[in-house]
C-alpha cells in the first residue's frame, strides 16, 4: 500500500552546506554516472548530441542571488529527494510504486510497477522527480541505497556518491533521526532548516544557511594600528624600533 | 503545468459521458425501444471509455495500468480508476436490467448515481489534492467538475430527447439553461478565486534563504530544458490566456445558451450547442491546466 | 502496512577496479575505474591519491561519456578536399608515419627551425620539449603564453615558485585565503577541497573577482574590482600595510632581498643593479658598522635604510628604501585608487586591516627547530597564515606580469610565502630563476642536422640572453625570448600561426601540433585564424602553412584544418608520466608524480602520441631514440617512461627506481617500475622530512633532501626578489646601455614597463581605445562543469552548459531595456558578436561577462548542426584581436603582455546594443558547417548507458521506439 508507515526512528538523509557549495557539478554528474547503471533503469538521455539535449537527473544544482551591488550574494544550490517523512509523492500513487522505506525512510520508485503515470512528480513541491525518456518510469533520488548498504563496497565508501564525491565536502550523510548523529549535531548547531516547511512534507534533508556577509558600511577596523607609522617619517622611526628589537 | 491532451480529452469526455448517464439514471431519457437504448447507451459508454483510454496514452506503461487500482486508500487517482471501473459495471448493470423493460429499483438508481458522482468527485480530487498546485488545491475545484459534468450531461441528454424524437420540455429546458449558466458561473468564480490562491510558499521559502533579502535565479541547473521545466514550467501568457477565457466562454456558456434558449426542440441546433459547449470546456480544461502554476516553477525563476 | 519490495542493497559495482589518473583536465587526479565486461561501470576519485584524496569533479564523473564519445578519431587520416573543408581519407598508421618522418626529415637536414612544433595543453613536455631539442628546432612551447606565463614568470622571478603545481595555500593553517580572480583552475579538485576545509574551520575567504559565481559566491568578502586594476588595488594595500606598520621587517630582511644595496646612479650604466662584491654577491648593510657586507654573511645585523657611497660613483641604497620611495606615495591611496579599481576607499582599507590582523594577531607557531642556509638554528616556526591564489583573472592582462608580481611581493611583505599558514611552495620548487636553464635556440645554437643546443625554453636574467640575431631579429617563430616579449618564458603559442602565415620572422615548412583547438577556442581572433589556415601563397598557389600534422583524438573544430591527423587514444588507453622532469603531483609536504596507464584497449586504429612521437623520431634516428644500430631505442611511450634517463639515475618517475624498486628520487632504471606504480595506484608519494616542510628556499634540511631526490645537484639556497635586477638590466638597455638594445618603436615600453619594483599601468587596450566607445570590460570564465572544448561531446555535460548567455548587470539591462533571453550585439574595435542576455547583480557593474569555450562549429565534435552549442552558443575570441588598435605609428602591437608575451584576452573593451526585434534568434558569426568526421555516422539519439546491468533491462523491450538506442 502506498500509504506511508509509521514514522521511521532511523531518518537517513542528506544535509547540504549552503554556505560551502561552489556550484561545481560535481555531485550532479557523479549521481548520473552511479545511477545509470545502478538502482533500476539507466537514467537515460534523449537528443543526446544534437538540439535540446534532456535526460533524467536525479540531483541538480540552481544558482540563485540576492542582494545588489557590493552586497549581492550568490548561492550554489543543490536539490535532490529529501525523503519527505511526509511524503506526498508516496500517497498519490496510484500503484504502489512509490513507496517509503519503513525501515530507514528511504523514498524509492518500484520501478516494475511504475506505469510512469507522472503524479508523483506532480505532487512533489521541489522537483526531485523526472520520468526516464526511454524506460518511462519515474526516477528519483534513492539516497544511494545500493551504496549504503552494500557489502561490496569498503566500509568508508558505503555513503552516497553524491557525499563522497563532492570537493568541497558540502554533503553530510547520516541518520537525521538521531539527535545525537553528527548529522543532527550539525544542524542543530548551524540552524539548519527546511524547504518550503509550508507544504507540510517535513523533509529528511535539511539545509545549511550560507553566512552572512560582514556589513560594507561602518564595518569595524581592525589595522594593528601603529598610528606613528602613519607618515613616511614615522615610518622610519618604527622601522627603526622594530630593527632594534629584532637585533 | 503542460496541458496534455490525453488528460484534457480524458477529464471533458468522461465528465461529459457520466454527467449524462447520471441524467439517465434519474430517469430523465426515457429508454422506449431497445435500440434506443442500445444507442444510448453505446453513446455514453463511449464518452466514458474513450475518456479512460485516454487517459492511459500518458502513461509510460500503460500495459500496467491495472495496478493503479490498487492504491485507493490514500491515491485519488486509483480512487478514480476504481470507481471508474465500479460505475461502468453499475451502469452496465442498470442498462442490461432497464434493457429487460422493468423499472431499477430506487436503491439501484440511488447507487449508480452515487458512483457517478463519486466518480467524477475522485477525477477532480486528482488535481484539487495537489498542495503544489495552488489553483487546483481549492474547495471549488470539485464543484466546477461536478457542475460541468451535470450541466453538460444535461445539455447531451437535451441533444439524446431531440434526436429520438422527444420532447424536451420547458422545464428541462430551463433547467439546462440555468445549470449551463451556474456552471460557468462557478468556473468564473473559480477562475477568479481559485486562480487568485497562491501556494504560500516563494523563492525565499523555498530555498530558505530568507534572511539576504529577496532571492532571484540567475541560472538554472541545466542550459537544456528538463523534464520539470517541461512538465510543470509550462505557463500560457496571461494576454492569451484572458483571450481564451472569453474564447472558452463564448463556445461554452454563450452560443448554447443562445442555442437552447431559441430552439429548444432542434435536434441539430442542440448538437450544435453540445459540440460548442465540448469545445468550450476543452479550452477551459487547457486554460485548468496552462494556467495553473507549480510550486517547483519557483525554482526556475518563475514569480508566483 | 506497506508491501516493500524486496531490494538487493549489495548489488556487484564491477568485475575489477583499475587504479590511474584523470585527464578530463589537467589537475591529474586519482581514479579508480570500475569496469565490468570489460566496459566502464563506474569513476571515482582514489582516497589514497595526494591530489583529489577520493573527491572527484563533475568533469571526472564525466569521464564514460567522453571514452565513448561518438566523436573520438578512429584511425589515420589524409586531408583529400581543401583544406579547412574537412574532407579526409583514412590512412594505415605506416604511411601516416613515413609521410610525416618524409616531411621532417627534409627539414632537419636543411633548416630544423622550419618545424614549428606547439603542444597546447601538454602534460608531457619533458618529452616533448626534449623531442623538439633532439630534433634542433628551437620552435616548441606548449599553450602556457597565452594560459598563464604571467603568473608562473611572475613567481619565479620573483618567489621562485608560482601557485598551482609550484605551490598552493597551507589550508591546514591558514586564517584567510585570498583569490584574485580564479573561476576553476587547473588546480581544481585541491582548491574546493582547501575551500571546503577553510569554510568548515570557520576561516575568513576572500574573492576580488569582477564576477560572483563559484569560489567567489562562499568568499566572506568580495571585492568586485575593474578588469585589470589588481595591479593598483594591491600596491595601495601594500601603502596601506607599510603606513601602518603591518609588515613582517624581520621576514624581509632575512628571505627577500629588500635589504640589498642597489646602486643610484642615474644616467649611469650601473644604475640600479645591485652593489656587489668581488665575488659577484650582492651586500647589504650591517647596522652595527654601517658597512657594506656579503648577504650571505651569517650573524649580521642587516639594515634596511642608509646609503653608501659607490667607488665607480654614485649611492648605494637598501633596496627597501627604493620601496617605501615607490610604494608610499600619495598616488597609492584608497581614495586616489577607489575609482579606478571599483572598491571604497573605506573598503580598501577594511581588506588592509583584515590582512594584518590575520597576519599578526593570527601568527601561528610550529613547534620544529630548523637550520637555514646560514646556519643560523631557529627554536620554532613562525607563520604569518594569510595565503593566497591568482592565476588568469590577472595574468591575462597586459599588465599582468607586474600586478603579478605585485602580488607576491604583498605576500612577502606579510612575511607569508613558505610559512606556517601562508603559500607553501611543492617540489620541485622553489627554484628561483638562475637554477633554470636559459633558452636555447641563439643563430649559433641551431644547425642542419643537430639537436638545439639546449632545453627551447627557460629563463632569461637579461638582454644578453635573448634569443636574437645580430640585428636584433626574433630567432624563434613566435619572437619569444625577443624583445617583443623578452621574458616569454613559455613562448608565445597564439602568435605562431600568424606569424608563420605572414612569414615573420620566417616562414616555416611543418606546423605539428599536438591537443590545440587553435581553429577555434584557443585563438584570438578566430575567424582570422581559420583564414591563415587556409591562406595560399598567390605565386606558388600552395598553402603559406604548407604542411600541417595534427594529433588530436577528438573531431574537434582543429581537425579540418590538418593535412596529416595523427589520432591519439582517450586518456583510459595509454601510457603517460606526469614527471618530476615537468609539472608533477607534488603538495607542500610530499613529493609525488603518477601515471597513466591502459585500462583499457583501444577499439580503433589509434595510438598514443607520445609513442607516436617517439616512433618519428626513431625514424628520423634522432639522438637519443635510437640504438647504435639505428633501430628505435623505445618500443613506445611506456618502455621510454621506465628506461629513459636524462642524467645518470634520474628519469621521468622518481618512485620504484633502482633494481628492487626501492630508490627514490635518484636510482637505477627498475624494469618493473610501472607495475609499482600501478599496483600503488599509479602514483608515488615520499613525505617531505617534518624539519623540512617551511621555509624551503632557505632551509638547509630541505635544500639537502632537493639534492637527495635529483631537483638540483647541489643546495640552491636564494632569497625572494622583490626587486628585480633581471628587469632593471632590461630597462638600462632600452635607455641605451650596452650592446644589446631594444629597438626604437620598442624603447619607451620597456623603459616603462619593465620596472624592477611592481607597478601599474593602464591595460593597452582600454588605453588605445577611446572609453566612451567601448565602456565595458567583457571576460569568459570557466565554468566548472567543462573543459574548454572538449566537454561539448559529452551528452552529461552538455546539458549543463549547452550554450552560453552573455552576464550583464542589471544596471545595463536597465539602460538597454533587456530581459534575460534577449539577443545583443556586442562589439569591440576588432569584431561583433550576437549573443543572448542573462541578468545577474553579482558583477562589477562596467563588466560583462559568459562562460568560456561552450560556443561550438556547426558540425564539429559530432554535434547535429541545430546543437544549441552551434546556434546560440558563442565565442568571445571574435571579439579579442592579437594585436592592438593601431597607433598610426605603423607598427603592430601585440595585444599581449610586453614582458613576457601573455596572450592578454581579458583587457578586452566592448559595448553593447539591443539586437533588433526582426533578427533571427541565432549567435553570429555563424560558419560553414564541417562534415561529419571520417563518415561518422549519426551517433545514436537516446542514450542509455549501463543498461545491460540495472535491473530494468529486461523490461526496456517495450520502450525501444524512441529510436535507436545504446548502451
Ligand atoms: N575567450 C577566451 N579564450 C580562451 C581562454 C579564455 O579564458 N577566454 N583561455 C585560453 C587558455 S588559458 C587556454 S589553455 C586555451 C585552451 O584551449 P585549447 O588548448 O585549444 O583547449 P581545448 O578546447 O581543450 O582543446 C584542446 C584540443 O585537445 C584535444 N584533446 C583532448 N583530449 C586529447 C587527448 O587525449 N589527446 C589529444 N591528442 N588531443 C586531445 C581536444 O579535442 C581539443 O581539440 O584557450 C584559450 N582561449
Ligand atoms: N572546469 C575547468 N577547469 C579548468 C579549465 C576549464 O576549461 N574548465 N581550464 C584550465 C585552464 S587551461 C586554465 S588556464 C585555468 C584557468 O583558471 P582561472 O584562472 O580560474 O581562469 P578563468 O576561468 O579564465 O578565470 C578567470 C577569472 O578571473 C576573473 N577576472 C578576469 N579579469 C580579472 C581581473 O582583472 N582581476 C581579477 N581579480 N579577476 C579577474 C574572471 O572573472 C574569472 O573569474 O583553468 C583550468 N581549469
Ligand atoms: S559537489 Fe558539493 S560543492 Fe559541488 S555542487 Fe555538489 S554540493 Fe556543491
Ligand atoms: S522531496 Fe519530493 S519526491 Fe522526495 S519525498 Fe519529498 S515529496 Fe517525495
Ligand atoms: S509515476 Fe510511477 S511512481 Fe509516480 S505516481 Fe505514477 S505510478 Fe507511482
Ligand atoms: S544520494 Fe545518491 S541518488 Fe541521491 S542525489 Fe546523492 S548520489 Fe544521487
Ligand atoms: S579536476 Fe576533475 S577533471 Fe580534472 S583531473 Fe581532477 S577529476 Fe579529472
Ligand atoms: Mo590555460
Amino acid at each position: 500500500m502506498t500509504s506511508l508507515p509509521e514514522p521511521s526512528a532511523i531518518k537517513l538523509g542528506l544535509v547540504i552546506d549552503l554556505d560551502i557549495c561552489v556550484g561545481c557539478q560535481a555531485c550532479v554528474v557523479n549521481c548520473k554516472e552511479w545511477n545509470t547503471s545502478g538502482y533500476g533503469a539507466p537514467l537515460s538521455d534523449e537528443n543526446a548530441y544534437g538540439a535540446n539535449p534532456n535526460g533524467a537527473w536525479l540531483n541538480r544544482v540552481h544558482a540563485f542571488e540576492a542582494g545588489e551591488g557590493e552586497t549581492a550574494k550568490t548561492i550554489h544550490f543543490p536539490k535532490s529527494c529529501l525523503h519527505c517523512e511526509d511524503a506526498p509523492c508516496v500517497t498519490v500513487c496510484p500503484t504502489g510504486a512509490s513507496f517509503k522505506r519503513a525501515e530507514d525512510g528511504i523514498v524509492l520508485v518500484n520501478e516494475d510497477w511504475c506505469i510512469g503515470c507522472g503524479l508523483c512528480a506532480w505532487s512533489c513541491p521541489y522537483g526531485a522527480r523526472e520520468m526516464d525518456p526511454a524506460e518511462g518510469v519515474m526516477k528519483k533520488c534513492t539516497l544511494c541505497v545500493d551504496r549504503i548498504y552494500n557489502e561490496n563496497i569498503p566500509e568508508e565508501d558505503q555513503v552516497p556518491a553524491c557525499v563522497r564525491t563532492c570537493p568541497t565536502n558540502a554533503r553530510h550523510f547520516g541518520d537525521l533521526g538521531d539527535p545525537n548523529s553528527e548529522v543532527s549535531l550539525m544542524v542543530a548547531a548551524r540552524e539548519g532548516f527546511d524547504l518550503m516547511p509550508e507544504q507540510g512534507t517535513k523533509p529528511v534533508n535539511k539545509y545549511l544557511p550560507p553566512r552572512q556577509r560582514r556589513q560594507t558600511e561602518g564595518a569595524p577596523m581592525s589595522l594593528v594600528a601603529m598610528a606613528d607609522a602613519e607618515t613616511p617619517k614615522g615610518f622610519w622611526k618604527w622601522v627603526d624600533s622594530t630593527l632594534e628589537k629584532l637585533g | 503545468m503542460r496541458p496534455a491532451w490525453s488528460i484534457i480529452f480524458f477529464t471533458s469526455s468522461s465528465g461529459l459521458g457520466l454527467g449524462l448517464a447520471a441524467w439517465i439514471v434519474l430517469g430523465l431519457v426515457p429508454l422506449e425501444s431497445a435500440t434506443h437504448l442500445l444507442a444510448i447507451a453505446g453513446f455514453t459508454f463511449g464518452l466514458i471509455g474513450a475518456g479512460l483510454f485516454s487517459s492511459t496514452l500518458h502513461l509510460g506503461h500503460p500495459e500496467r495500468a491495472w495496478r493503479a487500482l490498487s492504491q485507493w486508500r490514500s491515491s485519488w487517482l486509483s480512487r478514480e480508476g476504481v470507481l471508474a471501473v465500479v460505475v461502468m459495471a453499475a451502469l452496465f448493470m442498470w442498462f442490461v436490467y432497464v434493457h429487460g423493460g422493468a423499472v431499477p429499483p430506487l436503491w439501484a438508481s440511488a447507487g449508480v448515481l452515487t458512483l457517478i458522482i463519486a466518480t467524477v468527485y475522485a477525477t477532480s480530487m486528482i488535481y484539487a489534492s495537489l498542495k503544489t498546485v495552488a489553483r487546483w488545491y481549492h474547495p471549488l475545484t470539485p464543484i466546477c467538475y461536478l457542475m460541468f459534468a451535470a450541466a453538460g450531461g444535461l445539455l447531451a441528454a437535451c441533444w439524446l430527447l431531440a434526436m429520438t424524437g422527444q420532447h424536451v420540455t420547458a422545464a428541462i429546458q430551463q433547467s439546462t439553461l440555468l445549470l449551463l449558466a451556474a456552471a460557468w458561473g462557478v468556473k468564473l468564480i473559480w477562475w477568479r478565486v481559485a486562480g487568485a490562491s497562491g501556494s504560500g510558499s516563494s523563492l525565499a521559502s523555498a530555498t530558505g534563504l530568507t534572511a539576504l533579502g529577496e532571492v532571484r535565479s540567475i541560472m538554472p541547473p541545466h542550459t537544456s530544458e528538463n523534464y520539470l521545466q517541461h512538465e510543470m514550467g509550462f505557463i500560457v501568457a496571461r494576454r492569451h490566456a484572458e483571450k481564451l477565457r472569453l474564447l472558452s466562454l463564448g463556445l461554452g456558456a454563450v452560443l448554447p445558451l443562445l442555442l437552447i434558449w431559441l430552439a429548444p426542440l432542434s435536434a441539430p441546433l442542440l448538437g450544435i450547442a453540445l459540440v460548442s459547449h465540448i469545445a468550450g470546456v476543452f479550452v477551459e480544461r487547457w486554460l485548468f491546466f496552462a494556467e495553473a502554476k507549480h510550486v517547483v516553477s519557483l525554482y526556475y525563476g518563475e514569480v508566483h | 502496512m506497506s508491501v516493500e519490495p524486496q531490494l538487493d542493497t549489495s548489488p556487484k559495482v564491477g568485475d575489477e577496479v583499475r587504479k590511474t589518473t584523470c585527464y578530463m583536465c589537467a589537475c591529474r587526479c586519482g581514479i579508480n575505474v570500475h569496469l565490468r565486461d570489460n566496459k566502464i561501470r563506474y569513476i571515482e576519485g582514489n582516497r589514497d591519491h595526494p591530489v583529489n584524496k577520493g573527491v572527484l569533479c563533475a568533469k571526472g564523473s564525466a569521464g564514460i561519456m567522453q571514452h565513448y564519445s561518438p566523436a573520438r578519431l578512429q584511425s589515420p587520416m589524409k586531408r583529400v578536399g581543401p583544406r579547412g573543408s574537412g574532407q579526409f581519407e583514412p590512412i594505415s598508421w605506416e604511411e601516416a608515419l613515413s609521410t610525416a618522418t618524409e616531411w621532417l626529415a627534409s627539414i632537419r637536414k636543411s633548416d630544423p627551425k622550419k618545424l614549428a612544433f606547439f603542444t597546447g595543453r601538454d602534460q608531457s613536455q619533458a618529452l616533448t620539449g626534449w623531442w623538439a631539442q633532439q630534433f634542433g628546432t628551437p620552435n616548441f612551447a606548449a599553450h602556457g603564453g597565452f594560459c598563464s606565463v604571467n603568473m608562473a614568470a611572475g613567481g619565479i622571478y620573483t618567489i621562485g615558485g608560482a601557485f598551482w603545481e609550484f605551490g598552493s595555500p597551507d589550508w591546514d593553517l591558514t586564517e584567510m585565503f585570498v583569490l584574485f580572480g580564479v573561476a576553476e583552475d587547473h588546480d581544481s579538485n585541491p582548491i574546493k577541497i582547501g575551500l571546503g576545509k577553510l569554510k568548515g574551520r570557520g576561516k575568513r575567504v576572500v574573492s576580488v573577482n569582477p564576477v560572483q559565481t563559484g569560489y567567489a559566491a562562499i568568499s566572506d568578502d568580495w571585492y568586485g574590482v575593474t578588469p585589470g586594476t589588481d595591479g593598483l588595488l594591491i600596491i595601495s594595500l601594500i601603502r596601506e600595510l607599510m603606513r601602518s606598520g603591518n609588515i613582517d621587517v624581520d621576514y624581509l630582511r632575512r628571505y627577500t632581498n629588500a635589504p640589498w644595496l642597489v646602486i643610484r646612479n642615474p644616467g649611469v650604466e650601473n644604475d640600479g643593479l645591485f652593489l656587489r662584491d668581488k665575488d659577484g654577491e650582492p651586500q647589504v648593510l650591517d647596522r652595527a658598522t654601517g658597512k657594506p657586507v656579503s648577504h650571505k654573511i651569517a650573524g649580521v645585523s642587516v639594515g634596511l635604510q642608509g646609503e653608501v657611497k659607490v667607488k665607480d660613483g654614485g649611492v648605494a641604497v637598501p633596496a627597501f628604501m627604493l620601496m617605501t620611495e615607490a610604494y608610499m606615495d600619495d598616488r597609492y591611496g584608497p581614495e586616489e585608487v577607489a575609482g579606478i579599481v571599483g572598491i571604497s576607499a573605506q573598503r580598501i582599507r577594511q581588506f588592509a586591516a583584515d590582512l594584518a590582523e590575520a597576519a599578526f594577531a593570527r601568527e601561528v607557531v610550529v613547534d620544529q627547530p630548523w637550520t637555514d642556509w646560514k646556519g643560523e638554528r631557529h627554536e620554532k616556526m613562525i607563520g604569518r597564515p594569510v595565503s593566497m591564489h591568482a592565476m588568469r583573472g590577472i595574468s591575462a592582462h597586459s599588465n599582468g606580469f607586474q600586478t603579478c608580481r605585485a602580488l607576491h611581493v604583498l605576500q612577502l611583505m606579510l612575511g607569508s610565502v613558505e610559512v606556517p599558514g601562508g603559500f607553501r611552495f611543492k617540489p620541485p620548487y622553489p627554484k628561483p630563476p638562475h637554477a633554470h636553464p636559459k633558452p636555447a635556440g641563439r643563430p649559433d645554437q641551431v644547425a642542419a642536422g643537430k639537436p638545439l643546443g639546449g632545453a627551447p625554453l627557460g629563463y632569461v636574467l637579461g638582454p644578453e640572453d635573448l634569443l636574437i640575431g645580430p640585428e636584433g631579429e626574433p630567432q624563434r617563430i613566435d619572437k619569444a625570448y625577443s624583445w617583443d616579449a623578452p621574458m616569454s618564458a613559455h613562448g608565445l603559442m597564439h602568435m605562431v600561426i600568424s606569424n608563420a602565415v605572414a612569414g615573420d620572422p620566417y616562414p616555416v615548412d611543418v606546423l605539428f601540433m599536438y591537443m590545440a583547438n587553435m581553429a577555434w577556442n584557443s585563438s584570438m581572433n578566430t575567424r582570422g585564424v581559420m583564414n591563415m589556415l587556409t591562406e595560399t601563397d598567390p605565386e606558388t598557389g600552395g598553402y603559406k602553412i604548407p604542411k600541417i600534422i595534427y594529433s588530436d583524438a577528438y573531431s574537434s573544430e582543429m581537425v579540418a584544418y590538418a593535412d596529416l591527423i595523427l589520432p591519439d587514444t582517450t586518456y583510459l588507453e595509454r601510457h603517460d608520466a606526469i614527471s618530476l622532469l615537468d609539472r608533477p603531483i607534488c603538495e607542500a609536504d610530499g613529493v609525488a608524480d603518477a601515471i597513466r596507464w591502459p585500462v583499457i584497449e583501444p577499439d580503433r586504429d589509434v595510438r598514443g602520441f607520445q609513442s607516436v612521437l617517439l616512433d618519428i623520431g626513431a625514424r628520423l634516428s634522432l639522438p637519443g631514440m635510437v640504438n647504435d644500430d639505428g633501430s628505435a631505442k623505445y618500443s613506445d611511450y611506456g618502455d621510454y617512461i621506465v628506461n629513459h634517463q636524462r642524467k645518470p639515475g634520474i628519469g621521468p618517475l622518481a618512485g620504484f627506481r633502482g633494481t628492487n624498486g626501492t630508490s627514490e628520487g635518484r636510482g637505477e632504471v627498475n624494469p618493473d617500475q610501472l607495475d609499482a606504480y600501478i599496483e600503488n595506484g599509479s602514483f608515488w608519494h615520499t613525505d617531505i622530512p617534518e624539519e623540512a616542510r617551511y621555509y624551503k628556499m632557505a632551509n638547509m634540511a630541505y635544500q639537502d633532501f632537493a639534492v637527495d631526490m635529483g631537483f638540483y645537484d647541489n643546495p640552491q639556497p636564494y632569497a625572494f626578489q622583490i626587486y628585480s635586477e633581471t628587469l632593471q638590466k632590461f630597462r638600462l638597455a632600452a635607455e641605451g646601455h650596452g650592446n644589446i638594445q631594444p629597438p626604437d618603436h620598442l624603447r619607451e615600453r620597456v623603459r616603462t614597463c619593465f620596472t624592477p619594483l611592481p607597478t601599474w599601468y593602464a591595460p593597452f587596450e582600454g588605453e588605445a581605445i577611446n572609453e566612451e566607445d567601448y565602456p565595458l570590460h567583457a571576460l569568459t570564465q570557466r565554468p566548472m562543469a567543462m573543459y574548454h572544448s572538449w566537454g561539448s561531446q559529452n551528452p552529461w555535460l552538455r546539458q549543463i552548459h549547452g550554450h552560453n548567455p552573455m552576464f550583464i548587470s542589471q544596471g545595463l539591462a536597465d539602460e538597454h531595456d533587456l530581459v534575460d533571453g534577449d539577443w545583443i550585439w556586442v562589439t569591440s574595435h576588432h569584431g561583433k558578436i550576437r549573443v543572448p542576455v542573462a541578468v545577474m547583480a553579482g558583477v562589477n557593474d562596467k563588466t560583462i561577462w559568459t562562460w568560456n569555450a561552450i560556443g561550438k562549429r556547426k558540425g564539429a565534435w559530432q554535434l547535429d548542426e541545430d546543437a544549441p552549442e552551434a546556434k546560440k552558443g558563442f565565442l568571445l575570441n571574435h571579439l579579442i584581436y592579437e594585436l592592438l588598435p593601431p597607433k598610426g605609428d605603423g607598427q603592430r602591437w601585440s595585444n599581449s603582455d610586453p614582458i613576457t608575451g601573455q596572450a592578454a584576452w581579458f583587457d578586452l573593451r566592448v559595448r553593447i546594443a539591443k539586437a533588433a526585434a526582426d533578427e533571427p534568434a541565432e549567435s553570429a558569426p555563424q560558419f560553414a558547417p564541417l562534415p561529419r568526421m571520417n563518415g561518422m555516422a549519426q551517433p545514436d539519439k537516446t542514450l542509455r548507458y549501463g543498461l545491460k546491468w540495472t535491473s530494468n533491462a529486461s523490461s526496456a523491450k517495450g520502450r525501444e521506439k524512441k529510436g535507436k538506442t545504446s548502451s
